[in-house]
């Protein structure tokens, strides 16, 4: 279980992103974030967003149009 | 903060509503991605920081803009761009069309930059230029001149001009 989520569903770039990075300042160092977004590009902004900012990316998939990121907050 | 620290300053030059998206999308996502951002605002671009924004679109000389209608893609021609109300109708199906498939607003954009701490600065020569004073803008922007911005700009990494 992840410590928050973060339901994305139905917004569009750069929503998801601006968001997430909100969702994260609630979530401990260390925490995990999960992100369902159905922006088919989500995919590689998160990948990029976390490339950027040095939290990991711990997996992703999808299920039925939905994209779901697990998000683990690197210490600050 | 990222490892790498980078920074952004993007000159904002025009206030329509389709194009006062990119500088605020790059803005709002480059400072969640850990990069501090300055906006210049300058010309038309200034007008976006108005307490009430009241944006409008013309596909007045832009025949790129072809709108999802009917399963397929309608542009308007330049003439009937000079019909009253025509414009209006434009922007009012742009807005409907943004709101639909869940592309936020400027209004919500402009506020989650504030949020993120992105420096803007409102080019004074323009505010003159066009009588506007501080009081007409949100809380927030600073003022200041070409050499303001180009002292931001040699201590940033990108540079945009929009």
């Amino acid at each position: 279980m992840a410590d928050h989520t973060l339901d994305a569903k139905g917004l569009n770039c750069p929503l998801p992103i601006l968001k997430a990075r909100k969702a994260l300042k609630e979530v401990p160092d260390g925490g995990t974030l999960e992100i369902l977004a159905t922006d088919p590009g989500s995919v590689a902004d998160f990948e990029a967003f976390c490339r950027q900012t040095g939290n990991e990316l711990v997996e992703h998939s999808v299920d039925n149009d939905v994209y779901r990121f697990l998000i683990k907050k690197a210490a600050a | 903060m990222s490892a790498e620290e980078k920074s952004m300053s993007i000159i904002v030059t025009k206030g329509s509503l389709d194009w006062a998206y990119p500088p605020f999308i790059l803005a709002t996502t480059a400072a969640a991605m850990g990069v501090p951002v300055t906006m210049f605002f300058t010309f038309y671009g200034l007008p976006l920081l108005l307490k009430k924004l009241d944006l409008q679109l013309t596909a007045a000389g832009n025949p790129a803009m072809k709108m999802p209608m009917m399963g397929g893609h309608m542009g308007l021609p330049n003439l009937l761009t000079a019909i009253p109300g025509v414009d209006a109708a434009c922007t009012k199906m742009m807005k409907n069309l943004m709101n639909k498939k869940g592309v936020a607003s400027i209004e919500e954009l402009r506020e989650l930059a504030i949020e993120a701490e992105v420096r803007m600065i409102a080019c004074q020569m323009t505010m003159d230029l066009f009588e506007y004073s501080l009081d007409d803008m949100i809380e927030g922007p600073e003022l200041g001149g070409a050499a303001t911005y180009i002292e931001v700009a040699t201590k940033s990494d990108i540079n945009l001009f929009i």
